[in-house]
């Protein structure tokens, strides 16, 4: 019955169509101070597809998604997007190249209002140079009451806000620039049940319109339901890939505990 | 995530008076504190407190530290602070000192009061001012060095500076039309004051209203009418009360004897002249509200306030934090050059000690004003009333006789007294 559901899942995505992935991390390696954060781990996602990416604390995920996402320098490795290859040396160079991030700690500036935080770095301007704040408070309402139509602080800075409301400020910020490639770091983590399954939604609609999604979660059920790939990462290292359609809740546990690809599954 | 139509704005409970104006509590606190303090003195002076001539001093005093003050923000909601506002207006003002009565008649062979030394002077002074500043701003952001010992070494080292570019000397007398930019040499003359004071008003008015139109062409509740005319009545209040009481200031006869002899003419009898704005007033104003458009209209203050709040979440939005805390600096050295133009020409010389102090006197200014040094917050408007205040308090005591020692033991324990109870009203707002 699951199985059937992920199989439906992934008819949307574009993976097996020859294109070239959306995103693929080749052979990425990066160290702090003589360890290796994340060593020799390559990963890969095609629109419309959701990968997760699974693992203890500390395994290395959240590490190897900043290097995608430019807030760290990775020591070795390749990034491609649509087959080419790019440099992301700063989390500008990731804007430029529609990839957005929600980060597990929001990443908000609590003194600033909703508005200020979603257009941060990318401020509507009037003719004169100044930014608007009007028209950009108008952009806000429109999308926030997309996202959370219950939303109405906008005049309150964001320290006001309740973790759901947070929560889809991130969001916002990051689905209103035309992402391609959008970065989930643990985006429920801090959510009760309504606003987890709000995110799940949103998840669904972002996948159905093409764009690719890397969801690292510590819960393996919110990953089997939402993802289609998971990577696996232990010690910084990559423990295997597998379609979701594939495993089980335990096959995903053990591959997390043991550090081990189920043996049964062979191509 | 089912109705996505228009969300109507709830109906809150009816909003008490202050609400409806929304005018800032503690920007009232403070003109309160202020006033009562003008008061107090007053009534401890038997009137010799507000009086148009005391008050025409209190506003030339406090320029200075205003304008500094204004950069101090700057710096102080970005997390960082600057030890060196003082030192490094004692260095830009040896260096325009030397300018104008060395390197510009002398060695260049311009000779005294030639009509262009001013204007080199200044932009000498605000390049070198502009240059130190960035320079620190560069060790601060590139080599991530603490803005604390950057500007600790660079409080030594600007203030000895200054002393070895002028061998210890006071420098004087500087330029006379240098002079015009600081003190009661430079007004603007009763005319020019009151079209000045009206200009302002319309501005202010015009800001008012533009506003409120961006609002309501999106929809955005707008404050009522009534509120929006008092607020308006306020301003106007207060911008031409100044100018009316600097230009009751009467420039005293023998002074306005001499200037009419200078001009070869003879003075009528009984002619009364005011002194009008100050030329450096004229310049805090136009500082402050340059800074206070940068603050909240431009990206350069979106991102100040952005990195203060949250210096991750900043750089993570792909804002060049390192960049922005060298032109943070570079504005503070700007401003400092400003303010040695002005301190320099109130004192008619540049002597040795000047600006003495005054980065204790700016970071204090800048916190009674409601800055906060966790970051993120602050205006410099406030900044401006704590200077404001604290020159107040200075002045005041000085005329009430209060002896020295006592004078500063009044000041610090005030700035204390005056953090404590801005971390009460924040606590009861229930903000951080």
């Amino acid at each position: 019955m699951q199985a059937q559901d992920t199989q439906k899942r992934l008819s949307g995505t574009g993976r097996g169509s020859g294109a070239p992935p959306l995103v693929e991390m080749r052979d990425i390696s990066i160290s702090f101070g003589g360890i290796k954060a994340v060593d020799h781990v390559s990963v890969d996602l095609y629109p419309g597809e959701v990968v997760g990416l699974l693992g203890h604390n500390g395994a290395g995920k959240s590490t190897l998604i900043k290097v995608l996402s430019g807030a760290y320098q990775m020591d070795h490795g390749e990034i491609l997007i649509d087959g080419k290859s790019v440099e992301i040396d700063n989390p500008r160079d990731a804007r430029a190249n529609n990839i957005e991030t929600i980060y597990q700690t929001l990443a908000l500036a609590d003194n600033l209002d909703a508005t200020s935080n979603l257009f941060l770095g990318r401020e509507m301007t009037t003719p004169f140079g100044l930014v608007n704040d009007a028209a950009m408070e108008a952009e806000c309402r429109k999308i926030m009451a997309q996202l959370n139509p219950n939303f109405q602080k906008f005049n309150d800075p964001v320290s006001a806000l309740s973790g759901g409301q947070r929560q889809s400020v991130a969001i916002a910020r990051a689905v209103y620039f035309n992402a391609r490639i959008l970065i989930m770091d643990e985006p429920t983590a801090a959510l009760g049940p309504h606003e987890t399954q709000m995110v799940a939604d949103l998840i669904h609609q972002l996948k159905a319109q093409g764009i690719g999604i890397f969801l690292i979660d510590h819960d393996v059920h919110a990953v089997m339901e939402l993802c289609d790939r998971a990577s696996v990462m232990k010690n910084g290292k990559l423990v295997g890939t597998v379609d979701i359609a594939d495993v089980t809740d335990d096959d995903l546990l053990s591959m997390i505990i043991l550090g081990k690809q189920p043996a049964q599954k062979a191509e | 995530m089912t109705e996505t139509s228009s969300q109507p704005i709830p109906e809150k409970a009816k909003p008490s008076l202050f609400q409806q104006l929304e005018l800032d509590m503690r920007l009232l606190g403070m003109i309160g504190a202020f006033v009562i303090l003008c008061i107090g003195f007053n009534i401890f002076t038997d009137g010799r407190f507000l009086t148009p001539r005391n008050l025409f001093n209190l506003s030339i005093q406090t320029v200075s530290v205003a304008i500094m003050a204004c950069g101090m923000v700057f710096i102080i909601v970005t997390r960082h602070i600057d030890l060196s506002v003082g030192a490094l207006l004692a260095t830009t003002s040896a260096v325009m000192a030397m300018t104008q009565t060395e390197l510009l008649p002398q060695i260049l062979g311009m000779g005294l009061n030639n009509p262009a030394t001013w204007a080199i002077t200044i932009v000498v002074g605000l390049f070198v001012g502009t240059l130190i500043g960035a320079f620190h701003g560069w060790m601060v952001g590139y080599l991530t060095i603490p803005a604390f010992i950057v500007t600790l070494g660079g409080f030594l080292v600007w203030r000895n500076v200054a002393w070895y570019l002028t061998s210890g000397q006071t420098i004087g007398p500087l330029d006379s039309t240098f002079l015009m930019f600081g003190g009661t040499n430079g007004t603007l003359g009763t005319t020019t004051s009151w079209l000045f004071g009206l200009f302002a008003t319309a501005v202010a008015i015009w800001a008012l209203w533009s506003g409120r139109r961006a609002k309501a062409a999106h929809g955005f509740p707008v404050k009522p009418v009534w509120a929006e005319a008092t607020l308006a009545g306020i301003i106007a209040i207060a911008i031409l009360g100044y100018v009316y009481i600097v230009n009751s200031y009467a420039i005293p006869t023998r002074r306005l004897q001499r200037m009419f002899e200078a001009r070869g003419e003879t003075m009528p009898e009984g002619l009364v002249v005011g002194y009008g704005i100050p030329i450096s007033v004229l310049i805090l104003i136009i500082v402050a509200v340059t800074l206070t458009i940068v603050a909240r209209k431009t990206k350069f203050g979106r991102y100040i306030f952005a990195t203060g709040g949250n210096p991750d979440a900043a750089e993570l939005s792909g804002i060049n934090t390192r960049l922005l805390t060298v032109k943070i600096f570079a504005l503070m050295g700007f401003l400092c050059a400003v303010s040695a133009v002005v301190a320099s020409a109130r004192l008619a010389n540049h002597s040795n000690d000047i600006g003495t102090l005054d980065e204790l006197r700016v970071i204090a200014a800048a916190v009674i004003g409601g800055t906060a040094l966790s970051g993120g917050i602050g205006t410099i408007y406030g900044a401006i009333l704590g200077a404001l205040i604290m020159q107040a308090l200075q002045s005041g005591m000085a005329m009430v006789g209060v002896d020295a020692p006592f004078q500063n033991i009044v000041v610090g324990s005030v700035l204390v007294l005056a953090v404590y109870i801005d971390i009460v009203y924040r606590k009861r707002l229930g903000a951080k």
